[in-house]
């Protein structure tokens, strides 16, 4: 049965070949249903991988394809791992992926680049599937780079439009920084090692020195922070709400921006012993959740606060990873696949009805003319929110329970967080929801709901949003957390729950509370005294302008990296190539040639001059001897 | 038999077509092209079966009294090296043929002289032998950059051909010296290799470190790398297309090829004592090049440019003198040499197309091109490296390479990852991407043999991407040989 991993990349690789090279000639449905078929293939084989995969002797099995890079002592096959974490990353990428290309069927259907479109999103389903599968880090440096390609081809998906460009290359740009230092962390894993397979890496973890374990978790974290978005490499990700909506859900929300998540739980061994790396990890995590909450408070942009939101979710869930909550966090993932997809495709289904409008303020009221739409969105609003039993609150409150057992202080940011969340995420459903029609009259006559491509999605997704909670219910509650347990055989250090059950009921509660005052709160300001966003920017306070500008902090690289690099190379070009370096060589040259025409004046075809110069010359040598 | 052949052969080609008269002599070319690539593919085979094999030898006296022999031979690197020069010169003739060259039949016959040069160079395994071929490149990519180059030819061409040869002589020198330190060796005064590396090893530190940077320079200029490099970009733009293709896609090789089996087997106590400067030097010239090409507007210029960042990557770990660097640097030659190519490409189709390689002046070319737009974006994500591209097996294995001699040096080698992808992508953005500008309004489809040029190229890109394996086999056993001499 583990023979067949190769068929869950294979198909939307072949889905890929097959719209890239004849997608022009395919009918739009035709073209939709193979990419789609192709990645519904994956999930059945994916589904059959990890139902075998429990069998598994040692929980995992490895899949040798073929030497792919080998140098002296360095040698890298192409092989695949089927492990519990793996076989559950499948489910996710091939699932979600799958309800998605359902969605962009309908979601496209009008654009000219219809095909193009799920050529790219095969690709992607195909590399990010290399990512997850690979058995050694630069098949999960593959994966990496080339969802990241996919993620610069889809952002620039409309490519017409300069500012969708930029952003689409600023994506590959400030994730090749981050990938770099994966890079680096790979090639210390091969030095310090001598193999980068993780089997063979992870058991020799405890012999070698715990300084250089500590670096090359740093490393490796340095490319997390790249692709999933983290202070200061996050900058990208609410830029690449640039591409259409469809692959802000795939892919900088449900997987690729969780790909970082992912590389560290793999990694969790080098996470578990160096301390130092972990307080890295919880420290950068907390931050970026908190920062980016605060950026979603005045975001008036829809895509915009579900980016920023997705940007401070990522954060929770690194938090969870640096205390050690490996699981957790995973989980976490796994219920913010569900409702952030559930979001994102939801909001692509206003902006549909809209016609292409994204500003909440000009919206208002759509509960009543697009329903699906308004009950799905409202589900997935509440399960980010943290309101039980919906599933955002079972894994949202497993991580902060943890992060409460290692420091109650983190953990309070992390609630600051998780309220902050509520509230932004009730503001922008009772903005866009509630009160009265905003829009133009053409809009208000053209809105309707989307088709069944679209909101079929939304209501699977919506279901598992409700019901994703039940894969890992508390076990204090006396309850089985399969999660838990699922993942336990790849955990270096098992994480267990030293607080009381008083404790955790208590921190339990004050969550829900919390998270019910704060949709009170948002309720009475938005629905009640119907206050709007802002329109006009000039009247906001100091403060608010400060948020609303995202704090400046794009300005800020601009200043500090981007002109200066322009300067330096510029600098580069006049001075140092033309003036100093060519200016010397050239130097040289015309001293040689400047030489050569002084001399050249002895050669002036005057005999009497030869004559008289060799008479000299002989004189001079009859001279010398006698002299010597 | 086969090791002469492949010298003879391109010169009896050229030789037929300076006799040519006519426009079909480009057709002739192409073909006669095409029997090289199938006499180095038949040395794979022979190579594979048995790789003493006497098929790929060749040594016979040439000058007595200074004991100085026609000695070629292959290792798997020179192989791979052959099979490169033979697999890019047909693509470079064919690359040809949307173009009218007045005197078509000593343009080709130049090339194709120049690849009998350069195949001995990557043969050579006597001293003198090797000056010959070397100084023998320079003469007709000389005339090509001379006859067929655009303005200011003249100046640039005298330049680089100046530059190039005085470099050369210092290289002479060296060899000379070496030459005269064989007896105590080898008893009697030679030129082979081997005696030349004894010679050499016999030496003392400071003589190592004199011979080290007599050859180093030569090389340097070469390839080039910093700051000997300021010849390259004027020439490469200057140059006919073909002439830029053979350059740089072949004719540094011939560098970098240098110091894996020139230097560094001959002087490793000068390698010791004077390789961290040179690798400091090529990492400097790693970002510094890159940094420059941000800044251009000539698309041409901007990749001549990030060749020499690409080149000081290989350098540098060539220098570090492990086996990840040595031999990530015979891939990345291999995967530079065809990228260079297509990219080249790309620039002359660009000006043919649009009358400009003015990144500023072009733009939205993909909405008229998709076809096009696809396979630059490939050949520029094989020089970005991205993984599954040619591109990236090598550059792995180079910064694994300098890792290895310095950390620190690593990541400022590496910062290529993220300078390159800035200026690929800017200047892709800026010709390809948005909308569409005047410069760019009748863009059309592509030629035959644009096209076909293209596609091959890409499909060696992903080809070797995916699958380097053959090209490792051939690399892994021939650097691990080299090394074994430096290290003794």
């Amino acid at each position: 049965m583990v023979k067949l991993v190769g068929l869950v990349p294979l198909f939307p690789l072949i889905g890929f070949l097959i719209n890239g090279f004849f997608g022009k000639k395919l009918s739009k449905g035709l073209s939709g249903t193979i990419a789609s078929v192709a990645v519904l293939a994956s999930f059945v084989v994916s589904l059959l991988l990890f139902f075998d995969a429990q069998h598994l002797p040692g929980h995992k099995a490895e899949v040798s394809l073929f030497g792919w890079i080998s140098a002296d002592t360095l040698d890298i096959p192409f092989e695949f791992l089927i492990d519990p974490l793996s076989s559950w990353f499948l489910l996710i990428i091939t699932g979600i992926g799958f309800l998605i290309h359902v969605y962009s069927t309908g979601y496209m259907h009008d654009d000219e680049g219809f095909q193009r479109f799920f050529t790219y999103l095969n690709l992607f389903v195909f590399f990010m599937l290399l990512l997850v599968l690979g058995n050694n880090y630069l098949i999960m440096f593959v994966g990496w780079e080339g969802v990241g390609l996919c993620s610069y081809l889809l952002i620039g998906f409309w490519f017409k439009n300069t500012d969708y460009n930029n952003a689409a290359k600023k994506a590959f740009i400030i994730n090749r920084i981050g990938d770099l230092g994966f890079l680096l962390g790979i090639i210390l894993i091969f030095i310090s090692f001598g193999s980068i397979t993780y089997g063979q890496v992870f058991e020799k973890a405890g012999i070698v020195n715990e300084s250089v374990i500590t670096t090359i978790a740093l490393l490796l974290f340095i490319g997390a922070m790249g692709k999933s978005a983290q202070i200061p490499l996050y900058t990208w990700l609410p830029d690449a709400m640039a591409g259409p909506t469809p692959v802000s859900a795939l892919i900088h929300a449900a997987t690729m921006v969780t790909a970082g998540i992912y590389m560290i739980v793999r990694s969790n061994v080098f996470y578990s012993i160096s301390e130092v790396a972990a307080e890295v990890v919880a420290i950068v995590g907390v931050a970026t959740a908190l920062f980016a909450a605060t950026i979603g408070l005045l975001q008036n942009d829809i895509k915009k606060i579900l980016a920023y939101s997705t940007v401070s979710q990522l954060g929770l869930m690194f938090l969870g990873l640096g205390v050690g909550a490996y699981s957790s966090s995973v989980f976490h993932v796994t219920t913010h696949a569900f409702f952030k997809a559930l979001l994102f495709l939801g909001a692509g289904s206003v902006i549909h009805a809209m016609g292409g409008e994204q500003d909440i303020r000009k919206m208002g009221g759509l509960k009543g003319k697009i329903k699906v739409t308004f009950i799905t969105m409202f589900i997935g609003t509440i399960a980010i929110s943290g309101i039980p039993p919906f599933s955002g609150f079972f894994s949202k409150d497993e991580i902060l329970a943890h992060v409460y057992e290692h420091s109650p202080v983190l953990w309070f940011f992390g609630m600051v967080t998780s309220m902050l969340t509520a509230f932004y995420m009730f503001r922008m459903l009772y903005v866009t929801f509630w009160g009265t029609f905003r829009g133009t009259h053409e809009q208000a006559h053209h809105l309707h709901e989307s088709p069944s491509s679209m909101t079929i999605p939304l209501i699977v997704l919506a279901a598992l949003s409700v019901i994703g909670g039940a894969l890992g219910l508390p076990e204090f509650w006396g309850m089985p957390n399969w999660m838990h347990h699922h993942l336990d055989p790849i955990l270096y250090r098992k994480s267990v729950s030293m607080l009381s059950h008083e404790t955790e009921w208590m921190l339990m509660g004050l969550a829900v509370v919390a998270a019910a005052a704060i949709i009170f709160f948002a309720h009475q300001l938005f629905v009640k005294n119907r206050v709007l966003p802002e329109a006009n920017e000039a009247k906001l306070k100091p403060w608010q302008k400060l948020i609303a500008n995202k704090y400046y902090v794009d300005e800020f690289y601009t200043a500090i990296i981007q002109k200066p690099l322009d300067m330096i190379a510029l600098a580069f070009h006049k001075f140092f190539e033309i003036q100093l370096i060519d200016g010397i060589v050239n130097g040289v040259g015309n001293s040689v040639k400047g030489i050569g025409s002084v001399i050249r004046l002895v050669q002036n075809g005057n005999i009497g001059m030869y004559i008289i110069s060799m008479v000299l010359g002989i004189i001079l040598i009859f001279l010398t001897l006698f002299i010597l | 038999m086969l090791a002469g052949l492949l010298v003879v052969f391109p010169l009896v080609a050229s030789l037929m077509l300076f006799l040519m008269k006519g426009r079909q002599v480009r057709n002739l070319a192409l073909g006669l092209s095409v029997i090289p690539f199938a006499l180095a593919i038949a040395a794979y085979m022979q190579f594979k079966h048995n790789p003493d094999s006497s098929n790929l030898l060749l040594n016979c006296t040439w000058i007595k009294s200074m004991n100085i022999h026609f000695a070629l031979g292959l290792d798997g690197m020179g192989l791979l090296l052959v099979l490169l020069t033979t697999f890019l010169v047909p693509l470079i003739i064919l690359s040809s043929f949307k173009t009218e060259y007045t005197n078509g039949h000593a343009f080709y016959g130049l090339i194709l002289l120049m690849e009998m040069a350069l195949i001995g160079v990557f043969m050579a395994n006597d001293g003198f032998l090797f000056y010959v071929f070397w100084e023998l490149a320079l003469i007709p990519i000389y005339f090509i950059c001379l006859l067929w180059g655009g303005e200011d030819r003249a100046r640039i061409t005298f330049k680089f051909f100046v530059y190039t040869l005085f470099g050369s002589l210092f290289m002479l020198i060296g060899l000379i010296y070496l030459y005269n330190h064989t007896y105590t060796v080898a008893g009697t005064k030679s030129w082979a290799i081997a005696d030349l590396y004894a010679a050499g090893q016999g030496l003392t530190e400071a003589q190592q470190s004199a011979v080290f940077w007599l050859i180093f320079i030569a090389f340097a200029i070469k390839m080039p790398v910093f700051p000997l490099h300021t010849w390259q970009p004027d020439t490469y733009v200057t140059a006919p297309t073909q002439g830029t293709m053979l350059l740089s896609g072949i004719m540094l090789k011939m560098g970098t090829f240098g110091l894996i089996k020139w230097l560094l087997p001959i002087v490793p106590l000068g390698l010791a004592k004077w390789g961290g400067t040179a690798i400091t030097l090529s990492v400097i010239g790693i970002i510094y090049a890159s940094c420059i090409a941000i800044v251009q507007k000539d698309y041409k210029r901007l990749i001549a440019y990030s060749s020499i960042a690409h080149v000081g990557l290989i350098s540098a770990g060539i220098l570090a003198a492990n086996q990840q660097g040595v031999q990530g640097a015979v891939i990345q030659m291999l995967a530079h040499g065809v990228n260079v190519v297509g990219l080249f490409l790309i620039a002359d189709i660009l000006l043919r197309h649009t009358g400009t390689r003015d990144i500023d002046k072009l733009g939205g070319i993909r909405s008229m091109n998709g076809n096009f737009a696809v396979l630059f974006l490939i050949v520029l994500l094989g020089s970005v490296a991205l993984p599954l591209t040619n591109g990236f097996v090598g550059e792995f294995l180079l910064i694994n390479g300098v890792y290895q001699f310095s950390p620190v040096t690593a990541a400022f080698a590496g910062l290529t990852v993220i300078l390159g992808a800035v200026y690929m992508l800017r200047s892709y953005q800026g010709i390809m991407l948005g909308e569409r500008r005047d410069a760019a309004v009748a863009f059309g489809s592509l030629a035959g043999s644009d096209k076909a040029v293209l596609i091959i190229v890409c499909a060696v890109i992903i080809a070797f991407g995916v699958y380097p394996k053959p090209l490792n086999d051939l690399a892994e056993p021939a650097v691990k040989q080299i090394l074994s001499v430096v290290n003794k």
